[in-house]
C-alpha cells in the first residue's frame, strides 16, 4: 500500500466511476459527487459502459470472474483523465488491487497506469480541487463513519473530516471506537451473518450514543448496513453519503 | 531423523527466493542521555514496574544494603562467596549477626534450601539499559543464574558507569556476537503476570521484589550519602 | 462441509455467551489502548515496523543457510539439535528424550508450537504428565481447554470463574477471587513442581544463527524456571523463527512486547546459548532444540504466502480484529486464532479443515495496519479465499479448491456475464428500477437485523445521461 502524497493541479476533465451500489441504491450520491466536481469548473465524464469494479468476486476468491469484469471497466476509462470514485472501498479496489489482479498477465502495465489515475472523491475534492465550501444549512449535529477502506487503504479519513469541518453550522461528533469496522464486508454479511449482526448493532449503538441527527459516510456499503440496522430497529438516525450531504448544504438551489 | 533434516533443507533450498532488495536497512534513531539522564531514565522505568532503585557512593553501598535487609526483615540472604561482591559482603556483618548464606557447590546441593527457605539473594550486574530500565546479567560460574530467579527478593548491585542508553548500543559496543555466555539475562523488574483479567500481579514465579543498588563512583552522590526514593 | 457447520456452531455459541462477549471486549479494548500509548511517535513506529519486516524478510530469504548455521553454532555450544518434518516426529523426539531420562513429568513454559504438536495429549497417552506453568496456560489446562489467545491464554475467563476452578481443583486452598491471592496460590503450587521436575520445555521467540542463541520473552519467570532448574531443557520451535544476527534482536525486542501488551520490555529476556558448562553451578546439563517444519517449508514455496512466516506471534492482529473481539479464540477451532491463525492454519492443516477461516473477516485491514512485521494479512486472506475455490490444482496449499460449491460458482459466473456486458448490465438495472416494487422485503440473513435496501427510481446511469454528463 502506498498512500499518495503528490497531487496534480486541477484538470479540465475527469472520469466518474459511480460504483454499482450507488448506481442502483444511492444514485443521488453519485449525482451529487459529479455536481460537486462540475461546480469547480471541471468537466465530468460518466462512461455509460461502466458496471462494477469487480470487488465482490475478487473478495470471494473468484478471480477469473473479477478479472473479466475489471477489464470491462479499464476499457471504458481509456483517456488520461483522473478517475474519481465516491467510495473508499471501490477506489481501493481500483487503485490497490487491480495491479495485483493483473500481475503476470499482458494487461499488468495497463492496470498499473489505470490505478495511478484513481482518486477517492473526498481526496480529489480536498487535495486536487482544493474546494472551499460555504455552508447554507441550519445547525446540525453529524456523526461521521469512515469506512475501513477509506481510513486504512486509501488514507482519506482526514479528507472526509476536513470537508465536513468547512461547514460552519455542522457540529461533528465522534462515535466510540470510530476506527472499528461496521461489519459489512460484502459477502461476509451473508456468509457470517451472525458475526456481522453483532458488529453492526454495536456500531449503530455507538453512532446513536453520539446524539447526532444525521449519519454521514463516504461508503454506501457501510451506509446500507448501518442505516438498514437502524431502520430495522426503528431508530431515528437517518444516514446519507458524504457527497449528498455536502451538495445539499452548499447548493443554493436547495435552500 | 537425518531424513527429516535433509528433506526440510532440500525443500527450502529448492523454494529459495530472492526476497530481499539490496537496499540500506531502515535506520532507527537511538535514544541517548547524559550520565545523570541515564540514571534518571533507568530509575523511572524500573520504578514504573514497582522495582526499587537506590543510588549510593561506593563506600556506602554495604551499609545501605544492611539497612534495607533490616527494613525488609530478610531472614537470610544468599550470595556467592567467590563472586565479585563476595569479599565486601563477607566482611559486612559481624559473625553471628549475619543473615548471609554462602553457597558454592552445584545447585543440586542447595536446591531444596533455595526453593523453600531462602529469603533473598544478591547478585552483581554486568550492565544496564537506561531506555527500558533493564538489568543485564551474564551469570558466571561463581555467581549462578538461579540467584536472580528463585528467591522472593532480588538485590542487584550495579555500577553507574555500566548503564548504556539502549540495548542496541550495548550489543554493538560490547560486541556480543564475539561470544555469548551460557545464559544472558535482561531483567526489567520483579516477576509479574496479567493473565487473570489483564490485572497486574507481581511475583508469580520469580522474585516478588527487585531492589537495585546503583554505585555512583563519580563522587556526585557523596554529598547525599543515600539517595533513596 | 461438517467443518463449516462446526465453525458456525462455535461462533453462534460464543456470540450468545455474554461472559465471553464482555471478557473479550474489555480485554481487547485494554490491549489496543496500551499498544497505542506505547508508540507515541508515529515515525518511530513506522521505522521500527520497516526494520523488523526487513529483518524477518532477510532471515526468510536465507532460511536454509541460517538454519544450517544455527545448527552448527548450537552443536558447537553443546545444544543437541533435532529436526522434525511433522508434529508426530517432533512428539516422538520429545518422548524419546523423556524416556532416556526415565522422566515421568514435563514442566512447560508457554509454547504455541507445543500446542500445535498437541504435545500434552501425546505425552499423556505415553504415561508422561505435562504441567503448564505459565499462569494463563496453567488455568486453561486445569479447565481442560485450549488457550483462547496466543499471548493471554485465559483471557476468556473471569476472575470468578478462575476462583471457582481453583477451589474445585485444590480444595485445600480457601476460595478467593482476589487476583493477588490467586496468583500467590499458583506460585506455591508450581514452585514444588519446578523444584521436582526432571525435564523442562519451552518455546523459542527468536533463534540467532550467528551465535546459536535461543531467545525467550516472558514476564512471569516460569520460562526461566523451565530452562534453568530441571536437569534437561527441551526447546521446541518452528523453523521460521531464526534470525541472522544478534544485532537483529534489539529492534525485534523493542517492537514485540509493545505490539503485544503495550509494555516497553518484558520482565525477562532470556538468551540461552549452551547447557551448563563443567565449572558452572546451575542450569540444565542437557539442552535440546527441536526444529519443526509441519508445512512451513511448503508455505515457503509461494512468493506471496511466504509472508505468513514473518510472524513473531505478538497477537496484535487478534487484539485489533473486530471479529476476534466478538467470537473469541476458541470459535476458530485452530491452535492459533484471529487473523494470523486464519491465514496460517489453513496453509498448515489444509483448507478442508480450516476453509471457513479466511472468509471470517470483513477485510477491514486493522490487522495489517498493526502488524509489527508488516504481513499484508488482508491480502493473504484474499489469496486464501482464491485458494479455497480455485480449480487449476497448481497451488501449494492443501485442500485447494475443496470449498468450491457449484451453486456459488454459478452465481459468480452469472455475475460475470451481467457485469462484463455493459448493455446487459444496463438492461438489468432498468428492469430492477422499473420493477423495484417487486423486490422482497425479506432477504435471508441480511434482513434478520436490517431492513431491505431500496432500489432507486432511476439508476445513476440514467440520471447521468439525463443531466447531460457525457459518456465520452
Amino acid at each position: 500500500m502506498s498512500l499518495r502524497t503528490n497531487y496534480p493541479g486541477k484538470p479540465e476533465r475527469v472520469y466518474f466511476f459511480g460504483t454499482c451500489l450507488i448506481d442502483l441504491l444511492y444514485p443521488e450520491a453519485g449525482l451529487a459527487g459529479m455536481q460537486l466536481i462540475q461546480r469547480e469548473g471541471v468537466q465530468v465524464i460518466f462512461p455509460q459502459n461502466q458496471t462494477c469494479c469487480g470487488q465482490p468476486a475478487w473478495n470471494s476468491g473468484y478471480r477469473n470472474e473479477a478479472r473479466s469484469v475489471a477489464l470491462t471497466q479499464m476499457q471504458c476509462f481509456q483517456q488520461e483523465f483522473p478517475i474519481v470514485v465516491p467510495s473508499g472501498s471501490c477506489a481501493g479496489m481500483l487503485r490497490e488491487h487491480y495491479p495485483e489482479m493483473f500481475s503476470g498477465t499482458p494487461q499488468h502495465s495497463a492496470a498499473l497506469a489505470f490505478s495511478s489515475r484513481v482518486y477517492e472523491l473526498t481526496e480529489f475534492l480536498t487535495q486536487v480541487l482544493r474546494v472551499k465550501l460555504e455552508d447554507l444549512g441550519k445547525p446540525v449535529k453529524v456523526a461521521l463513519h469512515v469506512s475501513c477502506s477509506a481510513r486504512r487503504e486509501m488514507g482519506v479519513s482526514g479528507a472526509h473530516q476536513a470537508l465536513l469541518q468547512q461547514l460552519k453550522n455542522v457540529e461533528l461528533l465522534e462515535p466510540e471506537r470510530k476506527e472499528e469496522c461496521c461489519g459489512f464486508g460484502g459477502t461476509f454479511a451473508v456468509k457470517h451473518a451472525e458475526i456481522s449482526a453483532a458488529m453492526v448493532e454495536e456500531k449503530a449503538n455507538a453512532l446513536l450514543a453520539t446524539g447526532a441527527e444525521t449519519l454521514v459516510s463516504g461508503d454506501c456499503g457501510c451506509l446500507m448496513n448501518i442505516t438498514g440496522n437502524l431502520n430495522h430497529r426503528k431508530r431515528d438516525l437517518p444516514g446519507c453519503h458524504i457527497a449528498t450531504f455536502l451538495w445539499e448544504r452548499t447548493n443554493a438551489a436547495e435552500h | 531423523m537425518s531424513n527429516a533434516r535433509s528433506n526440510i533443507l532440500g525443500r527450502l533450498h529448492s523454494g529459495k527466493k530472492e526476497l530481499f532488495p539490496t537496499t540500506e536497512p531502515t535506520r532507527i534513531p537511538l535514544a541517548h542521555w547524559d550520565r545523570q539522564g541515564r540514571i534518571d531514565q533507568f530509575r523511572r522505568k524500573m520504578e514504573s514496574v514497582r522495582a526499587e532503585v537506590h543510588v549510593t557512593p561506593r563506600t556506602e553501598w554495604v551499609n545501605l544494603l544492611k539497612r534495607l535487609v533490616a527494613e525488609k526483615q530478610v531472614a537470610n540472604l544468599l550470595y556467592a562467596p567467590d563472586g565479585p561482591l563476595g569479599e565486601a559482603l563477607s566482611q559486612a556483618w559481624e559473625a553471628g549477626a549475619s543473615p548471609l548464606i554462602a553457597r558454592d557447590g552445584p545447585l543440586e546441593q542447595w536446591k531444596e534450601e533455595l526453593f523453600f527457605s531462602v529469603g533473598g539473594a544478591i547478585t552483581s550486574t554486568r550492565w544496564a539499559i537506561a531506555e527500558t530500565g533493564t538489568l543485564v546479567l551474564w551469570p558466571t560460574p561463581a555467581e549462578p543464574r538461579s540467584l536472580s530467579l528463585v528467591p522472593p527478593l532480588h538485590f542487584a548491585v550495579l555500577a553507574e558507569k555500566d548503564i548504556y542508553n539502549t540495548f542496541a548500543e550495548l550489543v554493538e559496543k560490547e560486541q556480543w556476537q564475539r561470544g555469548m555466555p551460557t545464559n544472558a539475562l535482561l531483567i526489567s523488574g520483579p516477576s509479574k503476570t496479567a493473565d487473570i483479567e489483564q490485572t497486574l500481579a507481581y511475583g508469580v514465579h520469580g522474585p516478588v521484589e527487585l531492589i537495585v543498588i546503583i554505585i555512583d563512583d563519580t563522587g556526585s552522590a557523596e554529598t547525599a550519602p543515600i539517595r533513596s526514593r | 462441509m461438517q467443518q463449516s457447520i462446526d465453525f458456525h456452531h462455535r461462533v453462534g455459541s460464543a456470540l450468545h455467551d455474554p461472559q465471553i462477549r464482555s471478557n473479550f471486549r474489555q480485554a481487547m479494548d485494554g490491549l489496543m489502548y496500551k499498544r497505542q500509548h506505547s508508540f507515541p511517535d508515529a515515525d518511530e513506529l513506522l521505522r521500527l515496523r520497516l526494520r523488523s519486516a526487513e529483518i524477518r524478510i532477510n532471515a526468510l530469504s536465507r532460511l536454509p543457510e541460517l538454519l544450517e548455521q544455527l545448527e552448527t553454532r548450537c552443536s558447537e555450544n553443546g545444544i543437541q539439535v533435532h529436526w522434525a518434518e511433522t508434529t508426530e516426529q517432533a512428539n516422538a523426539i520429545v518422548l524419546d528424550i523423556m524416556n532416556r531420562h526415565d522422566a515421568g513429568m514435563l514442566i512447560k513454559g508457554k509454547s504455541m508450537v507445543s500446542e500445535e504438536m498437541e504435545l500434552n495429549h501425546y505425552l499423556e497417552q505415553h504415561g508422561v504428565t505435562c504441567l503448564e506453568s505459565d499462569l494463563g496456560e496453567f488455568i486453561v489446562q486445569l479447565a481442560g481447554e485450549p488457550p483462547s489467545h496466543i499471548v493471554a491464554p485465559a483471557i476468556h475467563k473471569s476472575r470468578q470463574q478462575i476462583a471457582r476452578l481453583f477451589s474445585e481443583k485444590f480444595p485445600e486452598i480457601p476460595y478467593s477471587d482476589d487476583v493477588d491471592t490467586l496468583t500467590r496460590s499458583a506460585r506455591e503450587i508450581l514452585r514444588r513442581k519446578f523444584h521436582a521436575a526432571p525435564v523442562g520445555l519451552s518455546g523459542v521467540n527468536f533463534a540467532v544463527a550467528e551465535t546459536g542463541t535461543l531467545c525467550l520473552v516472558e514476564n512471569e519467570g516460569n520460562g526461566r524456571m523451565c530452562t534453568t532448574i530441571p536437569p534437561v531443557h527441551i526447546a521446541v520451535t518452528g523453523i521460521e523463527k531464526v534470525v541472522e544476527k544478534l544485532s537483529d534482536i534489539p529492534p525485534l525486542l523493542s517492537i514485540l512486547p509493545r505490539s503485544a501488551t503495550g509494555q516497553h520490555i518484558t520482565t525477562y529476556f532470556n538468551m540461552i546459548s549452551s547447557p551448563r558448562k563443567p565449572d558452572e553451578r546451575d542450569g540444565p546439563q542437557e539442552v535440546h532444540l527441536v526444529l519443526l517444519d509441519n508445512g512451513r517449508s511448503r508455505i515457503y514455496q509461494d512468493e506471496q504466502l511466504i509472508a505468513t512466516l514473518r510472524c513473531i506471534r505478538c497477537g496484535a492482529c487478534m487484539n485489533h480484529c473486530p471479529v476476534y473481539a466478538r467470537i473469541g479464540g476458541h470459535a476458530y477451532g485452530s491452535t492459533i486464532p484471529g487473523p494470523i491463525g486464519s491465514i496460517l492454519e489453513p496453509q498448515k492443516a489444509g483448507l478442508e479443515q480450516f476453509g471457513d477461516l479466511p472468509t471470517a473477516s470483513t477485510l477491514c485491514g486493522a490487522c495489517g495496519a498493526v502488524c509489527p512485521v508488516q504481513i499484508p494479512i488482508p491480502n493473504l486472506l484474499n489469496r486464501l479465499r482464491y485458494e479455497r475455490v480455485r480449480q487449476d490444482h497448481t497451488g501449494a496449499t492443501p485442500g485447494q479448491g475443496s470449498q468450491r460449491n457449484p451453486w456459488e460458482a454459478r452465481i459468480w459466473s452469472s455475475w460475470r456475464w451481467m457485469h462484463a456486458n455493459p448493455w446487459l448490465y444496463r438492461l438489468g438495472t432498468r428492469v430492477a428500477t422499473g420493477l423495484r416494487w417487486l423486490i422482497p422485503q425479506r432477504l435471508g440473513a441480511w434482513t434478520r437485523v436490517r431492513s431491505a435496501p431500496r432500489i432507486a427510481k432511476k439508476s445513476l446511469h440514467t440520471l447521468a445521461r439525463q443531466k447531460g454528463f457525457t459518456h465520452e
